[in-house]
């Protein structure tokens, strides 16, 4: 059981967190022929822009509602209803994710009465659907303002309904935040392997996974769930939810739908993995193929491999709740030691992990922590790098953003491969920065002893005569 | 901030355009509008202040997704580097206790980090629940003994232009003025040493090092630049320069403008992009200083720097000449980086005029001749059709354009504030010439708009049904 310790600070110094806003857009990014647009300043856009572009190297559809000076005192409804009007006019798309920011929230705008007017001033938009959801900065992180974006989801376009296993070869797959698009693929060829069809809910892997397609330019998201499945999730057999962030998303589902749920709060690590493979083998009512089982006995080879690394190794994590509760379930298990959990909010999932303490803050807090407890090596966004160069460590990237490292927002850790390749990962990390012993100089020595002329460079070492 | 004090910001009068019909900037269209807001544009202005601790006063958003993600370099101090906000909660908007919090963050921020100045960052929620961020300012002040400097410039007071204004008229008013410069010691040459500021230079990716030691050279002593690689104790006493370059902006002409007027310090525009730009900045340098000596040692340097750029490269516009360019920047740079890319060979078919003035216009019409086509749309599929329409090599412009250029597979430069590589001065032009050839000669693109062998009917340009 940890402590969760609220960091006391009046100033957030390199600060870990990202706001709602952000996380709730990266949701309706992972939707097809989507659009985010953000009910705020021209800034928190183009900023949220930059962000996006420079973790996925991807084009990202993004908009504002542009509330200036007079607008942000007066009031900013008719923004809404011109920037609705503006991109279901323009662009065309199935889906607007309407996200509030800071200054729209401080102001009390009401996005839903927005959405009422302008359903009654534009009929002619009524396909075009809205998904309005609150995500003031000042509360929470990107996660949960994922989260936030799912559980609206769900309410707008999930019809309620009593069609369970209509279709009975099709999953729900709702996917945290956390999981990158390498890892949505990975799940998604891993449900497929039990015969069964995923509605991965959002699906950033298909939307965000950076593949050139024929189209020079788009306007709004290509690839992503299609607005048609999200109607039909309702039909499925089960629902598979991934990630603890979207337990209340999964309740609002079930309540709609009566489709029964799994949880998993991660899918990394012989256990993780185990219990989903587990599941989909009960879903489909099929033996788990033989190729899983040859992936598993691969990962239990790669464990016994690396526990000599990464047995009693010092690691420090910053992480959003869910990342950090896989990765220090991972490490645990693997014999590792977290000498520090720094997250960005307060999830209820935090208190049960199996290490003494997180800690809400920043990676100041981290540093001081790795710093203390003698880290090895560090897990952690980008702007770790500053961190770890300082403490003289080695940084594996991983979480939002990744803006220096290209190609992270590819990997893949879950399931037994993305596992295994985690665990070689680091273990190398381990293996970089092993020390010798010193040396020890007898007394009874002469000051130079026969061939000690000869400077050894590390990298003739085993190749001195 | 009234509104008053806005529009104020707005007239600049030293911009020549401020006469004609499109002064000021037009109001932001909801769901149709780019760019940065004005917090954006101070902290470009300012973060590149390499010893100040730079608190930004609000919740998470502002800071969260934009700290550290500057290409300004140092060459020494690292604390601008180091993140800073007050972060805060709900309760702490709802009660009000946003004052209190920053008071305590400055002092902890002074306490850690011991910088020479602490500035702090308004931004959208504070200004709205209205916290007196100057009146705090002014108390911790005097409680941590530094000077603790408001920039009063949260998102909705506008666009990232009149974010960088905002930013220079807090200087102007808290900063500059207030210290004096030691004086410079003799030269081991005897020649002397005139003191020079260079205003709206940010130092992207060091470019500002191909330049700096032709200055030494000269004896031209840069006080400060603002802001790229300077340190609080040069910003405040920029006043006893004798004269100032604005650099390839016009964000800051008002910081100019006004030590102009108060302090009797000449002012020029130039740039530091291009051979003949660069050669024209030193001479305007001793043009306003007035030494005749200067004046001949200037054209020496000229005269040497441009043989040995030529010479350097004499190989690249070889590889480079007759190759089409369509350049998408605004305002200033649509001409200043043009002299540099014709010095190069190549040339520019088409440019980006949406932020130009009449002049700018005008300098774009002498520089490249009529038929250069303009274009005032920048949306990714009007540059794309224009590019196609015009047989262009390559795209230029800022980052926020590179995915457009990929995505369509076509090559790409980057000319904006995030980039990599330094193009200025002499040294610089070299870069820019090996970065054109990088990327408009990689083999990549043959491969990437080559169909799949077993798919040998289609191609680019056929569009799926997304």
């Amino acid at each position: 059981m940890a402590e969760i310790i609220h960091s006391k600070k009046a100033l957030a110094v390199n600060p870990l967190k990202v706001s709602q806003t952000i996380g709730a857009s990266l949701a309706f990014l992972g939707l097809n022929r989507s659009l985010p647009l953000m009910h705020g300043s021209q800034g928190c856009t183009a900023f949220g822009k930059v962000f996006f572009v420079r973790h996925f190297r991807e084009p990202i559809p993004l908009q504002t509602t542009a509330m200036d000076q007079v607008s942000s005192i007066m009031g900013a409804d008719e923004n809404v209803i011109e920037a609705l009007r503006t991109l279901s006019d323009k662009s065309k798309p199935d889906i607007i994710g309407l996200v509030t920011t800071g200054l729209s929230e401080t102001q009390g705008t009401d996005i839903r009465r927005c959405l009422r007017d302008f359903r009654t001033a534009h009929p002619e938009f009524d396909h075009v659907a809205v998904v309005p959801v609150n995500t003031p900065d000042y509360v929470g992180c990107l996660e949960s303002g994922y989260a936030l974006a799912i559980e609206a989801l769900i309410e707008t376009l999930v019809p309620e309904s009593a069609s369970v296993g209509k279709r009975p070869k099709q999953v729900n797959v709702l996917a945290s935040a956390m999981l990158t698009p390498g890892d949505i693929e990975a799940i998604k060829e891993w449900v497929e392997a039990f015969g069964l069809r995923p509605i991965v809910v959002p699906d950033i892997g298909d939307s965000l996974d950076g593949h050139l397609v024929e189209a020079e330019t788009s306007s709004l998201t290509i690839g992503g769930t299609p607005r048609s499945e999200i109607e039909i999730m309702g039909e499925s057999t089960a629902t598979l939810v991934v990630g603890p962030s979207l337990r209340k998303a999964a309740n609002i589902l079930k309540a709609r739908t009566g489709v029964p749920d799994f949880h998993f709060d991660g899918l990394m690590g012989l256990d993780d993995c185990d219990a989903f493979t587990q599941a989909l083998a009960e879903i489909s009512g099929k033996p788990v193929p033989e190729k899983i089982e040859r992936h598993r006995a691969q990962l239990q080879d790669a464990m016994v491999d690396s526990h000599f690394m990464l047995g009693f190794a010092r690691v420090a994590l910053a992480a959003d709740p869910d990342l950090l509760g896989m990765q220090v379930r991972f490490l645990t298990g693997m014999g590792a030691e977290i000498v520090s959990a720094v997250s960005t909010h307060k999830h209820e999932s935090l208190a049960g992990l199996p290490i003494a303490k997180v800690i809400i803050g920043d990676l100041e807090d981290m540093e001081k922590e790795a710093r203390a407890g003698k880290a090895q090596f560090i897990m952690a966004n980008s702007h770790a790098a500053e961190t770890a160069s300082r403490l003289g460590l080695p940084l594996m990237r991983s979480g939002f953003p990744q803006y220096d490292y290209v190609g992270g927002y590819a990997r893949t850790w879950v399931g037994y491969r993305g596992t295994r390749q985690a665990l070689f990962d680091l273990a190398n990390l381990m293996l970089g920065q092993h020390h010798e012993l010193e040396a020890y100089r007898s007394i009874y020595w002469a000051e130079t002893r026969p061939g000690e002329h000869h400077v050894i460079s590390s990298s003739a070492v085993g190749l001195v005569h | 901030m009234k509104a008053s004090e806005i529009q104020a910001l707005l007239d600049e009068p030293a911009c020549d355009h401020n006469k004609k019909e499109k002064s000021g900037c037009a109001k932001p269209k909801p769901g149709a509008t780019a760019g940065g807001c004005s917090f954006d544009g101070a902290q470009i202005a300012l973060l590149p202040i390499a010893d100040v601790a730079h608190i930004v006063h609000g919740p998470i958003a502002c800071a969260g997704s934009s700290w550290d993600n500057r290409g300004t370099r140092s060459s020494g101090a690292t604390l601008y580097r180091i993140g800073m906000t007050t972060d805060l909660s709900e309760t702490d908007v709802v009660m009000g206790r946003g004052e209190k919090r920053l008071f305590h963050a400055i002092k902890q921020a002074v306490d850690s980090y011991s910088p020479q100045a602490v500035f702090v960052y308004n931004t959208c929620v504070t200004a709205l629940i209205g916290d007196d961020v100057g009146a705090v300012c002014k108390a911790a002040s005097e409680r941590v003994g530094i000077p603790v400097v408001p920039v009063d410039a949260a998102g909705f007071y506008g666009t990232k232009n009149l974010g960088n204004r905002l930013a220079g008229e807090a200087m102007f008013k808290h900063v500059i003025g207030t210290a004096e410069p030691a004086p410079a010691a003799p030269r081991a040459d005897g020649l002397p040493t005139y003191d020079v500021n260079l205003i709206g230079e940010y130092n992207i990716a060091g470019e500002f090092w191909h330049v700096a030691p032709l200055f030494d050279e000269l004896g031209l002593r840069i006080l400060c630049t603002l802001s790229g690689d300077s340190r609080f104790h040069e910003v405040q006493t920029m006043h006893r320069a004798r004269v100032n370059m604005v650099v390839c902006a016009k964000a800051l002409l008002n910081v100019a403008r006004k030590m102009q007027d108060n302090f009797g310090i000449p002012f020029f525009e130039g740039s530091f992009y291009g051979v003949q730009d660069m050669s024209n900045a030193l001479r305007d340098f001793a043009r306003l200083i007035g030494d005749p000596d200067l004046t001949a040692r200037t054209e020496a340097v000229i005269a040497r720097e441009e043989a040995k750029a030529n010479a350097l490269l004499e190989p690249w516009r070889e590889r480079l000449r007759g190759k089409r360019v369509l350049l998408y920047t605004g305002g200033v740079k649509s001409w200043s980086i043009v002299s540099a890319l014709q010095d190069l060979g190549l040339k520019v078919v088409a440019t980006g005029t949406n932020k130009s003035t009449e002049e700018d216009k005008a300098r774009i019409r002498e520089l490249m001749g009529e038929e250069t086509k303009m274009i005032t749309d920048g949306s990714p599929k009007a540059l794309l059709a224009t590019y196609h329409e015009y047989k262009a090599d390559i795209l230029i412009a800022g980052g926020r354009n590179l995915y457009t250029a990929l995505k369509a597979r076509i090559p790409f430069l980057d000319i904006n504030q995030e980039r990599e590589f330094g193009y200025e001065g002499y040294d610089g032009m070299a870069e820019l010439a090996r970065q054109l050839a990088l990327s408009m000669e990689s083999p990549v693109w043959a491969a990437v708009r080559k169909p799949a062998p077993w798919a040998k009917q289609s191609g680019p340009g056929t569009v799926l049904a997304a």
